[in-house]
C-alpha cells in the first residue's frame, strides 16, 4: 500500500515509544507552536548553556508524524553543540522540502532518514517540521541561534 | 416516490472517479459538496451562450446575463420562501454575508459598550469572528450559549444570557461538527422578546433539509452555494426587507448606487446596495440550476435519505471498536454529520490511512476551534453525508476504520 512510504516502521516506533517526552526543568528557552490548519500544538523546552543543547524536552498533541517527529528531533539534538545542531536542523528541513527528490544522510539525521517518505505528502510536511520550527525558537529565546547559513524556512 | 441513489449518482460525473487505485468514496459533503452535471453544464452554457456583464448593458448578451442572474435570485427566494426576490443578496459565500450583516447591522444599530452580541460554543469560525470584531469596534460584549455533553446548545440560562441588552443573536441552525440541528424557536421567541435581531447560520440546514425562512422567524439567514450543489464563489443572505432596507451598505462601488456625485453618493435599494462589483454571474446560474435539481428530490425526501445513512452509520460506528462520536448519539435532531475520534490515533493519521483507501473525511478542526475544545480534543475526524452517499460507502469507512486501528494498533 502506497501509505508504506508515509508510516515507517520508525516513525510508528517512535510515535508509540516517544524519546525524552514531557516538558522538563531547568530550562532557559521555550516555545509553543500551532499548526493553524489542523489545530497540532508543540511545546518546546530547550535547557542551553556554553553552546550545548544539555537538555531538549517537549510536550504536543499531535498526528504520528508530528510526535515522532519530535522524539527524533531530541534523540539527534540532545548534547548537540549549536553549530551540529543547526547542521542537523538544516538537513532535515532540506529533506522535508525536497519533494522527496533529496537522498537523506544516515550519518547526519539517524532514524530521522525515515521521514523521507513524508516529503511526498505535501498535506503533512508540516508536521514533521512543528517540532523542528519550535525548537529553532526555544533555542533562540534561550540565545542560541541554530540558524545556519541559509535555512529560511518555508513551511 | 422512492428516493433512487443509484440514479442520482449517476448525475455526479465525480463519483465514478477513483482516488488512490479505490472507488471515491466522497464523505466531505459538509465541508464542500459535489455538482451534478446539470449544475456543470447550467453555468457551461451560460458562458458558452449568454456571458455578459449584469445591470448595466442595453445589449442583447447584457440582457440574457442579467435576467439568468435575476432568474437565479428567483429560484433561492422561493426555495427558502422569501417574501419577494429582493430580500436575497448574493455574496460570495457564507462568510461574506455574516461579515456583511455584522458590519452593516452593527453600523445600523449603532453598537455601543454596554451592548451585548450572542452566539454559541458551537460556531463556525465564520459566526464568531466576525462578532468578535464588531465588539472590537464599538465596545460591545459577546456572550454565548454553552454545549452540553450531548453535543446540543445549553439553553437553560437562555433568559439571562438573552436579555434588554442583548441587540444582535446569531446562532447555528446546524452545526458543522456535531450535525445536532438546533431548535431555534426558543432562541428566536426570546430574541425576539427582548427586541434583539437573530442571524441564523444555515450553511450547514439549507443545503440538506426544508428551510422556510417564515417558519424559522428569523431576521436574517446565510448559507453558501458550494455546499448545496452549486459552486464554490456565490453565498446568500436573505434578510427581512424592511431591516435591509433601513441598513448601510458594506462593499462600496458599482452598481450599488443610486447616484455619485464628487460630493457624496446615494445607494440603491436592496438587495443591488449589497452587491457591489460584478457579481458571481456564472455562479448564480449554477446555484440556480443547484436549487432546481434539489426541487425536483424534494428536500423532504433529501432530509429522509440522508437520516436514514446517518442511522445506519451511527449503528455502523458504534460496533466499530475504539470509535466514539461527538454529538446527538441518536438521528433525531442531528443531520448527516458525523465527528468521531479513533482511540489512541490522531485524526490526521485516520484521514491518512482513509484517504489511501479512496475514503475522504476532513480532520482537524473543521473551523471551529472552541467546539473540539468543548469536547477536550484538538482535532476530529468527520463524516459527512448527502443525497449521494449510499450505506455501502459507510460500510466503506468501517473497513477503513479497521485498517487504520491495524496500522496503528
Ligand atoms: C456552519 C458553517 N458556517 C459557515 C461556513 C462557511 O462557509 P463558507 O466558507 O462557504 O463561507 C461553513 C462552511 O465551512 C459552515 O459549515
Amino acid at each position: 500500500m502506497m501509505l508504506d512510504g508515509l508510516y515507517q516502521e520508525i516513525i510508528l516506533d517512535h510515535y508509540k515509544h516517544p524519546h525524552g517526552r514531557g516538558l522538563r526543568d531547568p530550562f532557559n528557552g521555550e516555545a509553543h507552536h500551532v499548526n493553524p490548519t489542523c489545530g497540532d500544538e508543540i511545546t518546546v523546552r530547550v535547557a542551553a548553556s556554553s553552546d550545548t543543547f544539555s537538555d531538549i524536552s517537549y510536550d504536543g498533541l499531535g498526528c504520528s508524524i508530528s510526535q515522532a517527529s519530535a522524539s527524533v528531533l531530541h534523540e539527534l539534538l540532545q548534547g548537540r553543540t549549536a553549530a551540529e545542531a543547526a547542521g542537523i536542523q538544516d538537513a532535515f528541513v532540506a529533506l522535508m522540502q525536497g519533494r522527496g527528490q533529496v537522498e537523506p544522510d544516515e550519518d547526519v539525521l539517524g532514524d530521522g532518514i525515515a521521514f523521507a517518505g513524508v516529503a511526498k505528502f505535501p498535506a503533512r510536511v508540516k508536521c514533521a517540521l512543528l517540532p523542528w520550527m519550535a525548537f529553532k525558537d526555544a533555542a533562540a529565546r534561550a540565545g542560541v541561534d541554530v540558524t545556519a547559513a541559509s535555512s529560511e524556512v518555508k513551511a | 416516490m422512492t428516493f433512487d441513489v443509484a440514479r442520482i449518482r449517476a448525475d455526479f460525473p465525480i463519483l465514478s472517479r477513483e482516488v488512490n487505485g479505490h472507488p471515491l468514496v466522497y464523505l466531505d459533503s459538509a465541508n464542500t459538496s459535489q455538482k451534478p452535471a446539470q449544475v456543470i453544464k447550467a453555468m457551461r452554457l451560460h458562458n458558452e451562450r449568454h456571458n455578459g456583464n449584469v445591470s448595466r448593458s442595453v445589449h442583447t448578451l447584457g440582457t440574457e446575463a442579467t435576467s439568468a442572474y435575476e432568474e437565479a435570485r428567483g429560484k433561492v427566494a422561493a426555495f427558502i420562501g422569501a417574501a419577494t426576490p429582493d430580500e436575497i443578496v448574493f455574496t460570495k459565500n457564507s462568510t461574506e454575508a455574516i461579515n456583511l450583516v455584522a458590519h452593516s447591522l452593527g453600523q445600523h444599530l449603532a453598537l455601543k459598550p454596554g451592548d451585548e452580541i450572542v452566539i454559541s460554543e458551537m460556531e463556525h469560525h465564520s459566526n464568531i469572528v466576525p462578532w468578535q470584531l464588531l465588539c472590537e469596534r464599538t465596545g460591545a460584549t459577546l456572550r454565548w450559549f454553552g454545549v452540553t455533553d450531548e453535543g446540543r446548545l445549553a439553553l437553560d440560562s437562555i433568559d439571562e444570557l438573552i436579555n434588554e441588552r442583548t441587540k444582535i443573536v446569531s446562532v447555528v441552525h446546524m452545526s458543522n461538527v456535531l450535525g445536532t440541528i438546533n431548535d431555534v424557536a426558543p432562541i428566536v421567541a426570546r430574541a425576539h422578546e427582548v427586541g434583539a435581531l437573530v442571524l441564523l447560520d444555515c450553511s450547514q440546514s439549507v443545503p440538506h433539509l426544508p428551510v422556510d425562512v417564515q417558519q424559522l422567524g428569523a431576521d436574517f439567514i446565510a448559507f453558501t452555494g458550494h455546499k448545496m450543489l452549486g459552486p464554490t464563489g456565490i453565498g446568500v443572505l436573505w434578510g427581512r426587507y424592511d431591516l435591509l432596507a433601513a441598513m448601510p451598505p458594506f462593499l462600496a462601488g458599482g452598481s450599488m448606487i443610486e447616484t455619485v456625485t464628487m460630493t457624496g453618493t446615494t445607494y440603491a435599494p436592496p438587495p443591488a446596495r449589497f452587491e457591489a462589483g460584478t457579481p458571481p454571474i456564472a455562479e448564480a446560474v449554477g446555484l440556480g440550476a443547484a436549487v432546481d435539481y434539489l426541487n425536483a428530490l424534494g428536500m423532504e425526501a433529501v432530509h429522509r435519505h440522508e437520516q436514514e445513512i446517518t442511522a445506519y452509520a451511527l449503528k455502523t460506528l458504534a460496533d466499530v471498536p475504539g470509535v466514539s462520536i461527538f454529538g446527538p448519539a441518536t438521528p433525531e435532531g442531528r443531520g448527516g454529520t458525523l465527528s468521531f475520534a479513533v482511540d489512541g490515533v490522531h485524526p490526521h493519521d485516520v484521514g491518512q490511512v482513509l484517504d489511501a483507501l479512496g475514503v475522504e473525511v476532513r480532520v482537524g478542526h473543521h473551523c471551529a476551534k472552541p467546539t473540539c475544545v468543548r469536547f477536550g480534543v484538538p482535532a476530529m475526524t468527520r463524516a459527512s453525508f448527502y443525497l449521494y452517499t449510499t450505506t455501502d460507502e459507510i460500510d466503506s469507512l468501517a473497513r477503513g476504520l479497521d485498517q487504520v486501528r491495524k496500522v496503528f494498533g
